[in-house]
């Protein structure tokens, strides 16, 4: 085994920028995988988690910063629905709340008419209803592929999947990496199969998942985040929301510095989702704040952050009539989604 | 509109805390304070503004305590003393316990007070000082309901005069306050002139929950007033925290007193290159940009492996740059107001001196008492600011190639408060941190504190440690009572000669670097019976002998890196030795007046076999911290240590001092008995056949008056001990101001060296270094 590799052909930037409305970047593209820098990779636990936990105190946003920041978290959320027993009734309401996340009249309050969110999230099989359901509107539909959530099914149909997500309408593809390779360390596996996934999703988005939950430590989840990323991951995302940890703090200050090490180093801008456990108004903010304050005021857009939620938006909901009204807000006055 | 503008730039806005509390409880008491004496304020009087630096508004004025008021104050507090001392341990427990429940509930008044005073953040005062304050009542409510019981054979101090600082006003208070008061003794408390209106709440509610009063009495004031407390004759123990500079004053003037300094640091923050780069540089946000940086123990030394030196800068530049800096009552700022404009000049001052490389960080710096986080880089250790504390948000950085070097590098310095270092490799971090010459020692952290875990330092950043058991032992002394010294022999003035001496003239000379040496200066002393019959002379060692013995002894530094059961094998060999020619010296005991000899060699013998005993014995700690991780507390040698030996048991009292402090890896520079000086020189020719590494043990004979003065300059040494008959315990004290040295002195009181072993010595012939160690992968 080569310890790097030859880059990919992948299709040029000028054509994915095109076809994802908020993208304004470089697109990311495979490089050769570096072993040395993915060994040099380091991540102390006990400091990340230090950090983590102070965040919270060191910012808050109060009164209209705070409503603004709230639909700015709006703006992000790639609104989910990723069940069994999901229908196509079910992703057109999903996608009738995605237009309109918030009630007119509050929305019109806070001069925020227009405000929607990041995009709509789906399995394979709902990917046509949401994009009828989305038309005409710029949101655009993620599809969660490759046999989401484990990503046990054979390789070929992993890929497969995801050329007819994309061939559905999919603008963003969400795959699921093989844990296993990360926890036996075998790096040069997990980023062939990424830049094979990379090279299917053509100039769908794609989002690598590593499922942090299941990588065993904070170091292996910087590790897979550098090597998804030398891969050509366009975002990196915390987690399917079936592990049983999914998006955390310190897992997330993990996943940004690696995000930060790799834009000082290529000069290339990667996206960040954390996904699954982040339902609350005030979570949210500390999540803005840490991209803020981690990487900057760029990945406090659509083309380079996202929420993976699906109950977050009712709180805020209820957290902007708090603004608008001076009155704390019931759930049953917002429409559920 | 305006929500829609910071949609778009998604600036952060202001996020106040409100003082309205805070300036309440100002106005309540007309913005004018008196003291706290006896239960209740004083009539304010001569007043003096105390400033919010953040917004350069007079927040009330308060009373400058004279002499009279610190009179008034000692006064209370001794009355105070008995009644508070006397109390069953439960009672003082549920005092200090009721203090801890005091603090949490009015924990946001103390907070907002102290940002408003002090100008911290509002997020360190909520979230660091005051949950530490209540922390550390708690934690002393449980020593106080243990002390009696754990520690039977000691006693409180009496009336303790406690000297505090503005950098952290509440916090200093309980580190003095809570051990003091769960020992058994009663406090004079005098806060720092910028900040003292904390101490003050803190005196009032305290009363409101039922603290007897006098027990806990605060003067307000200047330098003045702290000088008048430090020179109370009825104040019985000074705990300061404050500058290395004013430290020194005390140490001067304090001699005769129990005395703990915590004092000033250049604290080393070591990065090899295989750490974790982001959280390295993250810690730094704790170290040096924590409360402005103005923290003894802030890591304002950065010591970078040269590999990774300049991708360490620009992301620290770069994380310098996102400090936001503000009104310290905002909820979303990282660094406040500087506490007054005078430290703002100081600081000012001392980086324009600078000839290195300095970084300014791009964020808005507010009007007013502000300073920017600061990196010069590009320095040596021969500038001014690789060596001088700032006290301000300036770190100063320079490289090192291996960790050998890291190591010296982080120890060029007078200081000794903590250490920080940073490496994902277990082997290289702890292999370091014994090496740091620092009381505390942060592995992949910083500024991590907890009142089980002792804080202290080495060098000239003080003595004594605050936290834990060890923490509590500086409120107590032994119970037993003892005796004034009797009065030195005088020298014969004319030696009687017996005409028919025996034998071949032997010389007793001094024995430095494991071998024989003659005295620099060239004179000899006779030595007499009592009666005044010669028995031989002894060399007169001066300063310069000292100063060879002082190098011989760090020469022999492998002796601390011996193995604990190789000491005391060595220890036990000594004894060995003794024994064999115990007759020997039983019979020069006794030519030279002591009594009972065979009896003091046979106690000497024994003497030897309990610190051999100890050597593998005398255990650390590991300290249950609130963290995912461990504090070690380990028992590391003092250093150099010099001994001046008692009289009154010539050969019992030299290796009642010399055991200990070898058994605990120290080398030593023994001055035996004046009057009776040739049991140690015979007995270097026992230490010569005993394994025992050149250097490790040093004797020098001669005047203790000269010799003490030598070693307690001595800025090499470590640590004095005065056990002598002659009157120089003050003047000890007073020399070790040099560096600062731990004292160890009789006062003239006498000791009972047949049961003068044990604790106490142990406890002197080491240091508590304390290890934090967070771990989980």
């Amino acid at each position: 085994m080569s310890m790097t590799q030859q880059r990919p052909n992948v299709p040029t930037d000028a054509v994915a920028v095109q076809n994802l409305p908020q993208v304004t970047h470089r697109r990311n593209a495979p490089m050769p995988l570096d072993m040395d820098w993915v060994a040099s990779v380091q991540a102390n636990t006990s400091a990340i988690e230090r950090r983590a936990a102070t965040l919270p105190g060191r910012r808050t946003v109060k009164k209209d910063y705070q409503a603004a920041w709230l639909c700015k978290a709006i703006s992000l959320i790639d609104l989910t629905t990723l069940s069994g027993d999901d229908t196509a009734g079910r992703v057109q309401r999903l996608c009738a709340k995605a237009r309109q996340p918030v009630a007119p009249a509050i929305l019109q309050a806070l001069g925020m008419q227009g405000l929607t969110v990041g995009a709509v999230c789906v399995y394979h099989d709902m990917v046509e209803t949401a994009v009828r359901a989305l038309e005409g509107s710029d949101i655009p539909v993620a599809a969660v592929s490759t046999g989401f959530p484990a990503g046990l099914s054979p390789l070929h149909l992993r890929i497969d999947e995801i050329g007819q997500s994309v061939q559905a309408g999919a603008k963003e593809i969400d795959i699921v990496i093989s844990r296993r390779h990360v926890l036996t360390q075998n790096w040069a596996a997990l980023y062939d199969e990424m830049v094979q996934m990379r090279m299917a999703c053509g100039d769908a988005h794609v989002k690598a998942i590593l499922a942090t939950g299941e990588l065993g430590s904070l170091r292996n989840v910087a590790r897979a985040s550098l090597v998804c990323m030398m891969a050509g991951a366009d975002f990196i995302k915390t987690s399917t929301g079936k592990e049983t940890v999914n998006a955390t703090l310190p897992v997330s200050l993990t996943m940004i510095r690696a995000i930060r090490d790799y834009q000082d180093r290529t000069g290339i801008l990667v996206g960040y989702k954390p996904a699954g456990g982040i339902s609350k108004a005030k979570d949210a903010l500390i999540y803005l704040a840490l991209m803020k304050d981690e990487l900057g005021d760029a990945w406090l857009h659509p083309d380079l952050f996202r929420f993976g939620a699906s109950s977050l938006l009712g709180d805020i909901e209820r957290q902007l009539e708090h603004h608008i009204t001076g009155h704390y807000s019931a759930a049953h006055r917002h429409a559920i989604g | 509109m305006r929500v829609k503008q910071i949609f778009d730039t998604m600036s952060y806005g202001p996020a106040p805390e409100s003082d309205a509390e805070a300036m309440a409880w100002i106005a309540a008491h007309q913005g004018q304070f008196g003291h706290f004496i006896d239960g209740g304020f004083t009539p304010p009087s001569h007043l003096f503004d105390t400033v919010n630096p953040a917004r350069g508004d007079v927040l009330a004025q308060v009373s400058a305590g004279d002499a009279g008021v610190i009179d008034q104050a000692v006064a209370s507090t001794r009355r105070a003393h008995g009644k508070w001392a006397a109390m069953p341990a439960h009672a003082r427990a549920k005092h200090i316990y009721a203090l801890a429940r005091m603090v949490q509930k009015h924990a946001r008044l103390f907070a907002v007070l102290e940002t408003l005073d002090n100008g911290k953040p509002i997020r360190e005062t909520r979230d660091i000082d005051i949950p530490l304050v209540a922390r550390h009542f708690y934690y002393h409510a449980g020593l106080a309901q243990l002390c009696t019981s754990e520690m039977p054979d000691m006693a409180p101090l009496g009336v303790v005069g406690a000297v505090i600082p503005w950098n952290f006003p509440l916090l200093m208070l309980a580190w003095k306050v809570a051990p003091a008061l769960a020992a058994g003794n009663t406090v004079v408390l005098k806060p720092a002139e910028y900040t003292p209106l904390t101490a003050l709440l803190f005196a009032q509610l305290a009363a409101q929950a039922g603290l007897p009063k006098g027990v806990l009495n605060v003067i307000t004031g200047a330098g003045e007033t702290g000088a008048a407390l430090v020179a109370h004759t009825g104040v019985d123990k000074i705990a300061f925290t404050g500058s290395t500079e004013v430290g020194r004053i005390i140490r001067a003037q304090t001699a005769g007193k129990a005395l703990t300094l915590e004092l000033g640091g250049k604290s080393p923050y070591i990065v090899f290159e295989d750490a974790d780069i982001d959280s390295a540089v993250e810690g730094l946000v704790d170290a040096i940009w924590f409360n402005g940086g103005q923290v003894c123990c802030a890591g304002s030394r950065l010591l970078v492996q040269e590999g990774i030196a300049d991708r360490f800068y620009t992301k620290l530049k770069r994380r310098m740059d996102g400090l936001r800096l503000g009104d310290p009552l905002d909820k979303c700022i990282d660094m406040g107001a500087i506490v007054h404009p005078a430290q703002l000049a100081r600081i000012s001052a001392m980086v324009e001196g600078s000839d290195g490389d300095v970084y300014r960080a791009a964020t808005p710096l507010p009007e007013g008492c502000y300073y920017p986080p600061t990196l010069i880089t590009g320095l040596s250790t021969a500038s001014t600011l690789m060596q001088e504390e700032i006290f301000g948000p300036v770190l100063v950085a320079m490289t090192f190639r291996t960790p050998e070097e890291a190591v010296l590098l982080a120890n060029n310095t007078r200081y000794g408060l903590a250490a920080s270092v940073w490496s994902e490799n277990i082997n290289l971090a702890l292999d370091i941190a014994p090496k740091l010459v620092a009381g505390v020692v942060w592995v992949n952290g910083t500024n991590m504190f907890d009142a089980a875990a002792g804080f202290g330092g080495m060098r000239e950043s003080g003595f004594g440690r605050e936290g834990g058991w060890e923490g509590l032992l500086a409120y107590l002394r032994p119970k037993a009572q003892r005796k004034l010294l009797p009065p030195k022999r005088p020298p014969a003035v004319a030696p009687q000669i017996t005409p028919a001496q025996d034998g071949i003239d032997r010389t007793a000379k001094l024995f430095i670097g494991g071998k024989q040496a003659r005295p620099d200066g060239g004179y000899s002393q006779a030595i007499t019976t009592p009666k005044g019959r010669l028995l031989g002379e002894v060399g007169i060692g001066n300063r310069k002998d000292i100063r060879n013995a002082v190098e011989a002894a760090h020469a022999a530094k492998g002796w601390a890196k011996a193995t604990a059961h190789n000491r005391a094998q060595v220890i036990y060999y000594i004894a060995e030795n003794l024994s064999a020619r115990a007759g020997e010296f039983a019979a020069r005991l006794h030519d030279m007046g002591i009594r009972n000899g065979a009896g003091e060699v046979e106690a000497a013998i024994q003497r030897l076999f309990t610190y051999a005993a100890w050597a593998d014995k005398y255990d650390g700690a590991v300290k249950p911290v609130p963290l995912r991780g461990t504090a070690l507390a380990l028992n590391v040698p003092v250093g150099v240590i010099g001994a001046i030996c008692p009289d009154e048991a010539p050969l019992l009292g030299l290796i009642s001092l010399m055991a200990p402090a070898i058994a605990m890896g120290n080398s030593c520079i023994l001055i035996p008995s004046q009057t009776a000086p040739l049991a140690a020189t015979d007995f270097y020719q026992v230490l010569e056949t005993s394994d025992l590494p050149a250097g490790v043990v040093n004797i020098v004979t001669g005047d203790h008056a000269d010799l003490g003065k030598a070693l307690a300059g001595h800025m090499d040494v470590d640590a004095v001990w005065s056990f002598s008959s002659s009157p120089i315990s003050q003047m000890i004290e007073t020399q070790s101001v040099s560096n600062l040295k731990r004292t160890w002195v009789n006062n003239g009181l006498a000791t009972d060296w047949a049961a003068a072993e044990g604790r106490a010595f142990l406890r002197a012939a080491t240091d508590v270094k304390t290890v934090w160690i967070p771990f989980g992968e």
